[in-house]
């Protein structure tokens, strides 16, 4: 065993990378159920965001306009969600299932011809001053620019929710509907916008495997990692903050345990594989785990 | 169809079968079975096989129909798909992968007029047959390669499910790593799955960073070239396809698996109703492996030695696992000049000494 091997900077460095896709498709996931709604399509909107990214940046040559596709391809993708869900009433769990292995499908057939594409490589911001600082320079500040659109988008959301007007009505949404309703509040049409930025979010989670982590097309290339963000997002207790833990301590023990392995630990390697997984759980349910939205899941018509 | 004739066909079908009559001799293009646990653009392994079926197809022209299914799950699942190929006719059904093996011969027991081909396994019966190609002689090239390329002394090894013929090719990559350089040193990451470009991706990026300048993959997508393309200065290995797009740099050299002339004699075997089961093991000299080109970052000594090992295993003059070799307990199992047999290989599960780490079990 060699553990000086590894180095903790380097280590530190690709955990902000390899926790970003699933931070992405779960924070938007994280909005959608604070809004009451269930969306278990989170898989099918990532990997056809990752198809739509290969697309879009391999016939513009700007990665920028890549993950700008994904999100469009994912947003469209739960635009049908929103449809078959909030007007035609259908049922929510059944919908989103069907709806992964849809864009599962769709995906393979989008992004057939682009197998052997290669995207165009996504520039890693140089910010000058900054990341020239010792130890913190190369952890946090040589990514490329999704990684910090995405921590953005944690306070973004997490002052939206918690802050504003706005983030008030979202919730009340979610907790009780008919109460929204009875205010006066648009239920179904809140409940659109929420869908369409998790849709949006998820694409860019696909986009961000298939545009900067592996980078290539290979069909089923998301490989569950929409579940886990759904997982994450109940684990979080529907907390942004608590959210991004989850998201980088995913990533973060995904990494080490590679590392780990690579170091030749004296553990099996099963237990390493599987420790990204307890290790979340158990400090996620440790932390103890909020409480679900109160309409979450339920179908709403107004007549009711 | 009506239930009338369903039973009436089913009936002669059976009628068919009890009188030994082969169903094969029906009119129309014989129908062939391909069944693949990736998607046939996956760059690698099962994207080689579906070009291998495809040449054969275009060998026999109209006499043979192609039916196949990708992206089958190694399981139970794996039963249903071959099940209704069967159903639909398929006289022949090649099943490549590992993990196929106990569905193929699950089903094969209950169609005893279907024969099957089974890539990489080693349970036959009288209707299944295993194929499968000596990968280890091409891991013997690249370790080579590998010993003499590394500057860091340290080599990465993506491993991908821990069955024989991954531990076969480690071995055979670490005797040849290290015999052109001693104080060469393997660190091997399991990924337990064929295909997961974004798992293969950071298991290359934690091995790159480790300090190893040369990559090897028993895994079947590109994403571990993008990840050393990008950091620089490693070497990878093409699997299962030529990767050529990343040639000259990372990728130094590639496996290339040519099933295409194997498919296109055991079609021909059941058309001529030939077929016997066999268990079939061919390396670089018939052909099924392919050395993919040793691009230029290679010096040309090396590339020269590299091919001069090719050449002789082909020949069948050297074979890579030749004694004396020990395994990590430090017991020899190979003596001085004796080669390993195909039993020894076919069951190998231990590192040969040298390697550090247990095997997943």
């Amino acid at each position: 065993m060699d553990l000086s091997s590894i180095n903790p900077l380097l280590l530190l460095a690709s955990l902000m990378v390899a926790s970003t896709p699933i931070l992405l498709a779960a924070l938007g996931e994280l909005v959608v159920e604070r809004a009451g709604v269930l969306n278990l399509g989170v898989e099918g909107m990532m990997i056809t965001g990752a198809a739509c990214g290969i697309i879009f940046s391999t016939l513009t040559g700007n990665a920028w306009l890549g993950f700008a596709g994904a999100a469009l391809g994912g947003l469209m993708l739960s635009f049908l969600f929103a449809v078959l869900t909030q007007v035609l009433l259908s049922n929510q769990v059944a919908t989103g299932l069907a709806l992964t292995l849809f864009g599962l499908g769709l995906s393979a057939l989008l992004g057939q011809s682009f197998a052997d594409a290669r995207p165009p490589a996504f520039p890693k911001l140089d910010i000058p001053i900054l990341s020239d600082l010792p130890v913190l320079g190369p952890v946090l500040f040589r990514h490329d620019g999704m990684v910090y659109i995405g921590l953005l988008l944690v306070v973004a959301v997490w002052y939206f929710l918690s802050r504003t007007r706005a983030g008030l009505v979202l919730r009340a949404v979610g907790e009780n509907h008919e109460a929204a309703h009875a205010l006066g509040y648009r239920v179904v049409l809140i409940r659109f916008g929420a869908i369409m930025f998790g849709g949006a979010c998820a694409g860019l989670g696909g986009a961000y495997i298939s545009l900067v982590r592996v980078p290539q097309w290979t069909e089923g290339m998301t490989a569950g990692a929409g579940w886990i963000a759904l997982a994450i997002v109940v684990f979080a207790g529907w907390k942004p903050l608590r959210l991004l833990l989850g998201a980088y301590l995913f990533g973060g023990v995904t990494v080490l345990q590679l590392n780990l392995q690579a170091a030749g630990l004296a553990i099996p390697v099963e237990y390493l594989s599987m420790s990204p997984y307890v290790a979340t759980i158990l400090v996620l349910v440790i932390l103890a785990a909020g409480r679900a939205p109160g309409s979450l899941g339920k179908t709403f018509h107004a007549s009711r | 169809m009506k239930r009338r004739t369903l039973l009436k066909t089913g009936a002669t079908a059976a009628f068919a079968a009890a009188l030994g009559a082969p169903l094969r001799a029906q009119d129309g293009p014989m129908k062939v079975g391909f069944v693949y646990v990736g998607p046939i653009n996956d760059g690698g392994w099962t994207q080689h096989h579906h070009h291998s079926a495809k040449e054969m197809v275009e060998h026999f022209g109209d006499a043979v129909e192609l039916v196949y299914q990708e992206s089958v799950p190694e399981g139970p699942d794996a039963e249903r798909v071959m099940t209704q190929m069967c159903l639909q006719g398929c006289q022949i059904i090649f099943t490549t992968s590992f993990g196929f093996m106990d569905p193929t011969i699950n089903v094969a027991a209950k169609f005893p007029d279907v024969v099957f081909e089974h890539a990489t396994g080693y349970k036959t019966a009288d209707n299944v047959s295993v194929y499968s190609a000596r990968f280890y002689e091409g891991r013997a090239i690249q370790g080579h390669l590998a010993g003499k390329m590394t500057q860091s002394n340290k080599v990465g090894y993506i491993a991908s499910v821990p069955i024989p013929e991954v531990v076969r090719g480690i071995n055979s990559a670490f005797i040849h790593a290290r015999k052109v350089n001693p104080d060469v040193e393997f660190k091997i990451i399991w990924i337990f799955e064929w295909l997961n470009p974004a798992k293969e991706a950071d298991a290359a990026k934690a091995l790159i960073e480790q300090g190893c300048d040369v990559v090897l993959q028993h895994t079947d997508s590109t994403a571990p070239h993008a990840a050393a393309k990008e950091a620089g200065g490693v070497y990878t290995f093409g699997q299962a396809a030529d990767m050529a797009e990343f040639a000259p740099m990372p990728r130094i050299s590639s496996i290339i698996d040519n099933w295409a002339p194997y498919y296109i004699d055991r079609v021909q075997a059941v058309m001529d109703g030939t077929w016997e089961s066999v268990n079939t093991w061919q390396g670089i000299g018939e052909g099924m492996v392919g050395i993919g080109e040793i691009s230029s970052a290679v010096p040309d000594d090396v590339k020269a030695e590299a091919e001069a090992m090719r050449d002789a295993i082909a020949a069948g003059e050297y074979h890579p696992f030749t004694g004396p070799l020990t395994d990590q307990s430090g017991t020899e199992f190979l003596a001085e000049g004796e080669v390993a047999d195909d039993g020894l290989l076919a069951g190998m599960n231990f590192y040969v000494e040298g390697i550090e780490g247990d095997i997943p079990s």
